[in-house]
């Protein structure tokens, strides 16, 4: 990552509020940034001469949520889903991490999948992983031109990836378990 | 008259013809595994063509959800299972990784050995299955017959052909067999005239030329923009192998090796004076550079095996003790790309403390240089559209995993 904390700071002062924390002591650092700032800062961080991170490896959503009762009284956080970019820089070869961090919910009805900006119109890899990540871990990517499943199929229902997912008893005849 | 046209599309407008539909796949033969194209033809020239995936999906990242890291590495296996060595070191460098982990030196020139023989059996069969979507079956036998070889040797390290699961958290399951490295360095001599045969067959053919040359071209701005890594990167001109650029721990492992990134710079290949010269029709990033660039990765990697062939000889230290199967993972998340054979396979494995990974995420390369397909075969002839997907050399495993 581009200078640590210096870093983290010139971005909250060009994007106040958007910026909601960063781990620097992490192995892989990451910043932290607000569901509505992502598409103004991916765009920054794109078209900066300095920065120029034009190559978005990866969006994946990891859903933190415990079901069982017992081990979820243990937990330190609250329940909540967190979208990572790991950003990669080809002329300078390094690389970054950006997350936002949504809840589980939108205005926590149990059903409606949380909503963050999608970034395809900045790197074209994010629309087939968008796809990807709306189909598996249930995160509803807005302005996204093309939002269907990807890797399962259409008429699917759930989110494999999310903790509380149940494998359904039966598709199209065929026995779930 | 001459029956010879300049460009068959110009007929094609002139001929009053309709949009039509075309399925392909997904069981057809060019689209390598289980994936289906629906094209939108006018004629015979594509104007739209739509991948549907997931045909192959194992819910892999599920499964990595609920075993150790040490359990899961037959799962990598299975994702590409055309290069199988280099999956499994990328997971257990990954894993390696957070658990902050010091390979012993044997162990370093054990994994480049391995990795680099299965990059050169998996760019083996993709020149083979390259030729065979281009309608000619001779190379992709000439090119089995060196793969097997391989699979011998692999079959003698571990005891299987296809999905080894030898490299693993921690070094490797075993150390190579006795006489084994004797037996590597004799195929690599057999190996390398047989490199001149596949150029005869393919490189220097005038159809193959024909088919591919200016084909299907994929500019090195729009190869970036859709994460496209690996030889279509290179082949597009972009000069980025992360065995050189990657993070120090993968990087570390080449430490000391000499090899030169295979792309094009000033209008020359590395080692481009020992094979055929690039035709004058082809044009970086289209169809027949991805394939040169593949086909001189394969010397690139013999010659990466007899230096670590050297090294592995006089090397101290062990080659390795794997870890502990149930293992205790300390808390943290880590990302990890490795240069795979296809491209970057990057791994993310988050971690709650415990033995079992909260979330293993699986980034494919196909799967990105899969997406960009939509985009170069825009305008194309049919026949084009199976010359433009076997070049991406795609495996739907690891796309759909």
């Amino acid at each position: 990552m581009p200078s640590g904390a210096d870093f983290v700071e010139q971005l909250k002062k060009k994007f106040p509020g958007k910026i909601t924390g960063a781990n620097l002591d992490a192995i892989d650092p990451w910043i932290e940034v607000a569901a509505d700032g992502i598409v103004d800062v991916c765009r920054h961080l794109r078209d900066d001469p300095k920065l120029r991170f034009d190559m978005l490896n990866c969006v994946s959503a990891v859903d933190y949520f415990e079901p069982d009762a017992k081990k979820a009284a243990k937990v330190a956080w609250q329940p909540h889903i967190e979208v990572v970019y790991h950003l990669w820089s080809v002329p300078n070869k390094n690389s970054l991490v950006l997350k936002v961090i949504l809840p589980r919910w939108k205005d926590d009805r149990p059903g409606e999948i949380p909503e963050v900006p999608s970034v395809s119109g900045i790197w074209s890899t994010a629309d087939w992983h968008e796809r990807e990540v709306y189909d598996l871990c249930g995160v509803r990517f807005t302005g996204h031109p093309n939002l269907r499943r990807i890797l399962c199929p259409e008429d699917w229902v759930g989110h494999p990836l999310r903790k509380d997912y149940e494998m359904p008893l039966e598709y199209h005849g065929i026995r779930g378990r | 008259m001459s029956s010879a046209l300049e460009d068959p599309r110009i007929i094609e407008f002139d001929v009053r013809t309709d949009e039509m539909l075309v399925n392909m796949g997904p069981q057809h033969p060019s689209t390598h595994g289980v994936l289906r194209l629906v094209l939108r033809t006018d004629g015979e020239v594509v104007s739209e063509v739509t991948p549907h995936i997931g045909y192959l999906h194992r819910c892999a990242e599920k499964i990595g959800e609920n075993l150790t890291p040490r359990q899961w590495i037959p799962y990598t296996d299975r994702m590409d299972y055309l290069a199988g060595m280099n999956m499994n070191l990328g997971w257990a460098l990954t894993v390696e990784k957070l658990l902050n982990y010091d390979l012993p030196e044997k162990a370093r020139h054990l994994r480049v050995i391995i990795a680099e023989m299965n990059r050169i059996a998996s760019h083996l069969v993709g020149m083979g299955a390259y030729g065979l979507d281009l309608g000619t079956f001779s190379p992709f036998l000439y090119a089995f017959r060196e793969r097997e070889k391989i699979l011998n040797l692999f079959e003698d390290v571990c005891g299987a052909r296809l999905t080894y699961s030898y490299l693993t958290v921690g070094g490797a399951t075993a150390d190579l067999p006795r006489g084994w490295v004797q037996k590597c360095e004799q195929f690599l001599d057999e190996l390398m005239p047989c490199i001149d045969e596949f150029h005869t067959l393919l490189t220097e053919n005038a159809i193959f030329i024909k088919r591919t040359a200016g084909i299907g071209v994929l500019s090195p701005e729009m190869a970036i923009d859709y994460g496209c890594t690996g030889p279509v990167l290179r082949g597009s001109g972009v000069d980025q192998d992360l065995r050189r650029d990657g993070e120090a721990i993968y990087t570390g492992m080449y430490e000391g090796y000499a090899f030169e990134v295979i792309v094009q710079k000033n209008g020359h290949y590395p080692q481009d004076h020992q094979y055929p010269p690039v035709p004058p029709e082809a044009v970086v990033g289209d169809c027949w550079h991805r394939f040169y660039v593949r086909m001189l990765e394969v010397v690139q990697s013999v010659d990466l095996v007899r230096q670590a062939i050297d090294k592995y000889t006089t090397a101290t230290g062990d080659w390795g003790t794997p870890v502990k199967l149930t293992e205790k993972l300390p808390k943290g998340e880590v990302y990890l790309e490795t240069e795979a054979p296809r491209g970057q396979m990057g791994f993310y494995l988050v971690s709650d403390g415990s033995s079992i990974p909260w979330r293993a995420r699986a980034r494919s390369s196909c799967f990105c240089n899969l997406s960009v397909c939509p985009e170069i075969c825009k305008g194309v002839l049919i026949a084009d559209v199976p010359a433009i997907v076997g070049s991406l050399d795609i495996v739907m495993g690891e796309i759909d995993r």
